[in-house]
């Protein structure tokens, strides 16, 4: 559902279903509503057979790369030589992005559900769920959740505990999550090796986003064929995506559509459009790391994996942050560079110097001081940003800026040439 | 939230008091349960420390340390390293605003600046004079179609907007 607002009909609510119904957040109110059955299913098959279900489905990730699930899982040794762990990556920091929270919130069973049938396939015997520290709120239900359900007895060996991340976006990288599991620094880690082979206290490990986990229920009650099924466009983007839909809309919230669908609806008609007098001006597709759209680009995007990237950008995350006609888009996008400025972790110079030059060249611009090189300036140093690093932090702070640059070049030439009044910027 | 020691007090001349003492001991024992290295039980340790004193100072790191196997200076760059734990005194209630640019078009600028005047601490990061009150500007809380999202100590607040701020302030003693 359209949470807060009514579901709407277009919408396809299965992660969303139970949004707004407190009795669901309890055991028993979830075990009422058909909650662990899966689970006991899961339990009764070999793990390599719910790997293989999971494969089938579709299933791509959720928390921002889309790397398919099923895959993902068969990269964990088949044979066990060692402890195998599950992290969950419940850092939810992605500007535009809220929609974990939500599942945690009101659907708290539903992630332990996944996360214990994920712990089943992998042959893990301990998950983490890493939930970022300032979300006091799903903190105190996932806590009373995971004791009423331990209560009850339905993960068996399995432990599953939660970890309190302490206010760090970088976290939300999966090998920086792991670092940060182990009591370090949330510094993100090189690649190899992988998870797979080497994750959290050097063992074998899988991440997983909250709501790749959350759909996994369904999947095997209803099948991957079903699952499969659920698309509107392409059979490589499958079942149902939640969309937080935030800025300038008239009614920003949580949407669940299946994959395929037009961003233009989502926007003008689930979210009842833009504020009277007033148009769309751009829209970030898929949380604040990947490239802006255009209005005409916005308004031809299908919403899947390979849907976005045709316009140009990425289906990332799902947050969907839009602008109208009264943005400054340069102050925006200086707003964007500086929060990557803030979170760069500092291991790598194009990233730690990269962030920090680029906000202040776009102070600078703002402030009526700009000049023409600036822009190559600007865009020269996004190119020695992206591609270059440990992770891809510095590459979503290059993202908006050239796309900026490219799509709304004007507005950062009237600063320039002094044809609009200049902003101080604190 | 408690406030920790004064600032004017000179740092280490009284007696230190131990934040892992009996109750607080069984916290810690239980959370090194759950992890293969003690060293992993950290961040949760820095919470409880956190939450006991208001802060983090010197002493406490080193004491967290100690009773985990590691030096006060790795300790310290890991505290330094997140943004959520507290090198210094902070006010009574502490408030976390998002600024990031989705609540920035929100009108979260507007936000801050009530905040600011309703519970007197004038300045970002300053505490007001009566003790109460330290109000920071923080990146994307995780809930921008909520905006503005604030968080005063652990309650997290949705969808203020500067004429609900003072009676907001009003509810905290
Ligand atoms: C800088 C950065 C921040 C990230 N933040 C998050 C996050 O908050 N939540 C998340 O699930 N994934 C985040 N990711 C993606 C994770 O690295 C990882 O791909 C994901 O958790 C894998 O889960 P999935 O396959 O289920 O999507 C982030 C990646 C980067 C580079
Ligand atoms: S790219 Fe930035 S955030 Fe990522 S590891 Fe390098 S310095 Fe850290
Ligand atoms: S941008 Fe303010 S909560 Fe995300």
């Amino acid at each position: 559902m359209g949470f807060p607002h009514k579901p709407h009909p277009k919408e396809t609510v299965l992660l969303s279903r139970y949004f707004g119904e407190a009795d669901a957040r309890n055991y028993k109110g979830w075990v009422k509503r058909g909650g662990y059955a899966a689970l006991e299913q899961a339990r009764a098959m070999e793990p390599a057979r719910v790997v293989d279900i999971v494969k089938d489905s579709g299933l791509r990730g959720r928390g921002g790369a889309g790397f398919p699930t099923g895959l993902k899982w068969s990269f964990m040794p088949k044979e066990k030589k060692k402890p195998h762990y599950l992290c969950v990556n419940a850092d939810e920091s992605e500007p535009g992005t809220f929609k974990d929270r939500e599942i945690m919130r009101w659907t708290p069973h539903a992630l332990l559900e996944g996360t214990a049938i994920a712990a089943h396939a992998i042959q893990a015997e301990v998950a983490y769920i890493y939930i970022r520290g300032e979300f006091t709120e799903p903190l105190a239900i996932m806590d009373k959740a995971l004791t009423d359900a331990r209560s009850a007895g339905v993960f068996g060996k399995l432990k599953i505990h939660l970890h309190r991340g302490a206010g760090a976006y970088i976290c939300g990288e999966e090998t920086a999550l792991m670092s940060s599991i182990e009591g370090k620094r949330g510094n993100p880690r090189i690649k190899p090796p992988f998870p797979a082979a080497a994750g959290v206290f050097g063992m074998p490990t899988t991440i997983n986003n909250v709501e790749t986990l959350a759909a996994v229920p369904h999947i095997l009650t209803k099948g991957a064929v079903w699952y499969k099924g659920l698309s509107l466009s392409s059979p490589k983007s499958t079942g149902t995506k939640l969309f937080s839909v935030c800025g300038h809309v008239q009614q920003p919230g949580n949407y669940e559509v299946t994959l395929g669908f037009p961003l233009k609806d989502l926007v003008y008609e689930l979210c009842g459009g833009m504020r009277p007098g007033r148009t769309l001006k751009a829209c970030i597709p898929g949380g604040s790391s990947v490239p802006i759209l255009d209005r005409a680009e916005t308004e031809s995007c299908l919403l899947d994996y390979e849907g976005v990237v045709e316009r140009g950008s990425m289906l990332g995350s799902g947050g969907v942050i839009v602008f109208d006609d009264s943005t400054d888009m340069v102050y925006q996008i200086m707003r964007l560079a500086r929060f990557y400025a803030h979170e760069s972790c500092a291991q790598c110079t194009q990233c730690r110097e990269g962030t920090a030059w680029t906000t202040k060249i776009l102070e600078r611009i703002l402030a009526g001081q700009g000049k023409t090189a600036d822009l190559d300036l600007l865009l020269d140093l996004s190119e020695n940003m992206t591609g270059k690093t440990i992770c891809v932090l510095s590459d979503s702070c290059a993202a908006p800026v050239v796309s900026g640059i490219k799509k709304f070049r004007s507005e950062f030439e009237d600063y320039i040439a002094g044809r609009r009044k200049p902003v101080m910027v604190a | 939230m408690s406030v920790g020691a004064h600032p004017s007090q000179p740092a280490g001349t009284e007696e230190y008091q131990p934040v892992f003492t009996e109750q607080m001991l069984e916290q810690l024992n239980e959370i090194l349960a759950r992890y293969p290295t003690r060293q992993a039980a950290l961040l949760p340790a820095l919470w409880l420390v956190q939450r006991a004193r208001g802060w983090i100072s010197d002493r406490n790191m080193a004491e967290v340390a100690e009773v985990l196997g590691l030096t006060p200076a790795y300790v310290k760059g890991v505290v330094t390293f997140y943004t959520m734990y507290h090198q210094h005194p902070v006010g009574r209630h502490f408030v976390q605003v998002c600024t990031t640019s989705p609540c920035n078009i929100c009108g979260a600028e507007a936000v801050v600046q009530a905040l600011l005047e309703a519970t007197g601490a004038k300045e970002l990061g300053a505490t007001s004079p009566d003790g109460k009150w330290t109000v920071i500007e923080v990146e994307c809380l995780g809930a921008c179609g909520f905006a503005t999202p604030v968080l005063v100590d652990d309650d997290f607040i949705e969808s203020v907007t500067p004429d609900r701020v003072p009676e907001l302030v009003r509810k905290y003693k």
